[in-house]
């Protein structure tokens, strides 16, 4: 179960009036690495995985769900005002013709999100470095989006996210830590 | 061969399962967990035992027993 907080996490300013880098935001809301694909990762991950580690993939999965948000709320204030001739320009032509000005789960080529972005191997270490590898390319793939656009707004939430990825990698290390632990071992700190 | 290499975990077991539940449950923790660097001059294999193993090295073989038949990983 969940419980909702109707706001942001952090919160997102756009103050510039361009279409074109909501193409380039989608590639984190369906893309490969994006939050759709983080939030379903983990939170799958969690029925099969050591009991240690479920509540970081419960605490990890459901904060993606609130990045998601974030981006989404970008990609909405940057198309939300844009004539259907202004998405055609910012290469969003395609887009338009088939949603509107709704938001879809495709990546900034317009390819849909897919299961297969995801994996769920069922070996504890093997799902945790692919979380932790899934961060990483989270956060590169914020770095070159940061360079992308010239708003600095814009930026400030995406540095916010960006760092996020880092902490999130960081405890994954953790997570598998206390995987390669030997039970009868006991670590006192 | 080396140091115990299986982990093994308590799963959560419900009052309502429906099935039998299996208590104890493992995973392996292979050595390459263990080394950042592999160290110079380790221990070797004989040539023909590094073929046929798929290491030069005894401190980085892990090795896997089937777990078909009710079979447990073990670790020798």
């Amino acid at each position: 179960m969940w419980i909702y907080d109707k706001k942001l996490q952090y919160p997102v300013r756009v103050s510039k009036c361009d279409p074109r880098m909501a193409k380039f935001l989608m590639e984190q809301y369906g893309g490969a690495d994006g939050e759709l694909a983080a939030a379903l990762r983990y939170l799958n991950q969690r029925y099969s995985i050591p009991d240690k580690v479920i509540g970081l993939l419960t605490d990890i999965g459901t904060e993606e769900f609130a990045h998601l948000e974030m981006i989404a709320t970008m990609v909405y204030k940057l198309t939300k005002d844009a004539t259907p001739q202004q998405l055609e320009e910012a290469g969003l032509g395609a887009h338009f013709a088939n949603h509107d000005g709704a938001l879809f789960y495709e990546n900034a080529a317009g390819v849909p999100w897919t299961a297969s972005y995801i994996a769920a191997k069922g070996d504890p270490l093997a799902d945790l470095y692919e979380d932790i590898a899934a961060e990483e390319k989270a956060r590169a793939t914020y770095q070159w989006l940061i360079d992308m656009t010239d708003d600095v707004d814009l930026q400030d939430g995406l540095k916010f996210l960006r760092e996020r990825e880092i902490i999130h990698a960081l405890r994954f290390r953790e997570a598998v830590e206390i995987i390669k632990e030997k039970r009868e071992e006991k670590t006192y700190y | 061969m080396e140091d115990n290499q299986v982990r093994e975990w308590h799963p959560f077991i419900g009052p309502f399962d429906p099935c039998p539940p299996v208590r104890v449950k493992t995973y392996v923790v292979p050595p390459n967990q263990f080394i950042t660097f592999q160290p110079m001059n380790l221990p070797q294999f004989s040539p023909a035992e590094a073929l046929r193993l798929g290491t030069l090295w005894p401190s980085l073989y892990s090795n896997y027993t089937s777990k078909r038949r009710g079979e447990v990983v073990t670790d020798e």
